[in-house]
């Protein structure tokens, strides 16, 4: 039975008491602290969990592709049009219709999310790694071959090391970009910010879309802060020569 | 077997798919047009000056961090559904590429270029207009690519918040069915692909002769100098 209290509308759509909830939560109102603090370990906490595992998982498998690709084109240079065109084609396609193309292959499952995530991901971390280990100078490349290091020596401990803030500014990207395109993968699996999100979509409840949208938005800025200063610590030269 | 059967949807409801891809695109240019009046001036005028590398850096790399359903779904919460608003959470995404890019795009003009324009005895404004303007043309241009492409594959998500468009049949799989939602889809990637590909062609239109040839025409290699800028600045 459906009571007037479940009466669709725009904002004023007051949320049914079922002998919990505040004044606030059941009028609705704009943004209601008590019900943030109440739910967080049941809806807000876990989402923000899962949200974050799907992030890494993708950047995991994402950098360690890219970052192999790169090397392969750093060495063979035929190899950097292919790869770029089609990381760059997956790149454009709308993140909810890579998603529904994957669902009729590998259904509604992490793994649809995931190589959805993934293939965001290649582009931009292809080319700030391959545009990395390029931009190293000839003369320090000429300094490790007189040393008598080898080619792969050269990469590991020269190549690779120099390309770091390249790499890093990469990852800044790519991070902030997964961390965005995760919360839309909740329309595939109930994981992530998005799941609380699409849920307060179908009641219109702002409180849960404020809070799981402001703590997206607060994760992508905290993750992305914490990279450069990630970058900053690694490489302590590249503040050193700007001083 | 679902393409098949998602290809047919788009064979019977072509009607219906051009009347959402029409109001799909409808809504994002409207949002770009808007966030192109706002944001170039801006980011033109500050790259002249060489003033506010700060501003401009910083705002691209706080923009582009805001998940895009977030500012969706706390604009819709402040302001209520429609398409309106949801033109407005597209402008948040819309308009940091264009003003980095405009910025980045003038600020690094050649000094030589500059200099020379001085010593013909061009005043500033004409300096502006008839060197540095052209000059920024590519990777402005780019900018302005980059947030359209962002703006078509984000105004998918406006079906949710009552913006119709294509996120209209994707988000009801209750009434469309599978075939119809994977059909959407299927129009909203051709849609994506097309608006970068057409951009690509109208940046490579108007961006002067001598200038062609050496600009990277992936949209992406805009992206990446605004990414290589920020780490100096941020």
């Amino acid at each position: 039975m459906i009571g007037p209290a479940f009466a669709a509308g725009g904002g004023g759509t007051v949320i049914p008491n079922f002998g919990r909830g505040s004044n606030c939560v059941r009028n609705n109102h704009t943004f209601c602290w008590d019900w943030v603090k109440q739910h967080w370990s049941d809806t807000l906490g876990p989402a923000l969990v899962q949200h974050i595992v799907l992030t890494l998982i993708a950047i995991g498998i994402g950098f360690a592709i890219s970052l192999a690709c790169a090397f392969f084109a750093h060495r063979h240079g035929w190899f950097e049009r292919p790869f770029g065109t089609l990381s760059g084609l997956l790149y454009t396609i709308p993140s909810l219709g890579l998603f529904q193309l994957l669902v009729p292959i590998t259904g509604l499952s992490t793994t649809t999310v995931e190589i959805a995530l993934v293939s965001y991901t290649l582009l931009i971390l292809f080319r700030n790694t391959l545009t990395g280990l390029r931009s190293v100078p000839e003369d320090t490349r000429e300094a490790a071959r007189g040393m008598g290091l080898s080619e792969s020596q050269m990469l590991w401990k020269v190549e690779l090391p120099l390309a770091v803030p390249a790499i890093i500014a990469g990852l800044r990207v790519a991070v902030v970009t997964v961390i965005s395109l995760a919360t839309v993968a909740a329309f595939i699996v109930d994981q992530g910010l998005g799941s609380p999100i699409f849920h307060a979509l179908q009641s219109n409840f702002t409180t849960e879309l404020i809070a799981a949208g402001g703590l997206a938005v607060a994760l992508a800025l905290a993750a992305d802060a914490l990279l450069l200063l990630a970058q900053r610590l690694i490489t302590p030269w590249a503040r050193l020569r700007r001083a | 077997m679902t393409f098949v059967h998602a290809f047919q949807f788009i064979g019977d409801n072509a009607g219906l798919l051009w009347h959402k891809s029409v109001e799909h695109m409808a809504i994002a240019a409207v949002a770009v047009a808007i966030a192109m009046a706002v944001a170039l001036p801006i980011g033109l005028w500050l790259g002249h000056l060489h003033r506010g590398s700060f501003l401009a850096v910083n705002v691209a790399n706080i923009g582009r961090a805001l998940p895009s359903l977030a500012v969706l779904s706390i604009g819709i919460a402040f302001l209520g559904v429609g398409k309106a608003n949801v033109v407005l959470a597209l402008l948040v995404l819309a308009i940091p590429p264009i003003i980095t890019n405009a910025y980045v795009a003038v600020d690094s003009v050649e000094t030589d270029a500059v200099e020379a324009a001085r010593g013909m005895g061009m005043r500033p404004t004409q300096l502006f207009v008839k060197v540095e303007l052209p000059l920024a043309i590519p990777l402005t241009f780019a900018g302005i690519r980059t947030a359209a492409v962002y703006v078509v594959a984000t105004a998918t998500l406006a079906g949710f918040f009552g913006g119709g468009g294509l996120g209209d049949i994707i988000s009801n799989q209750a009434s469309y069915g599978l075939d119809g939602v994977v059909g959407a889809a299927i129009v909203v990637t051709v849609l994506a692909l097309g608006t970068d590909g057409l951009l690509a062609g109208v940046q490579y239109l108007i961006t002067p002769r001598g200038l062609r040839g050496d600009t990277e025409l992936l949209g992406a290699a805009a992206e990446y100098e605004a990414t290589r800028a920020a780490p100096e600045t941020a």
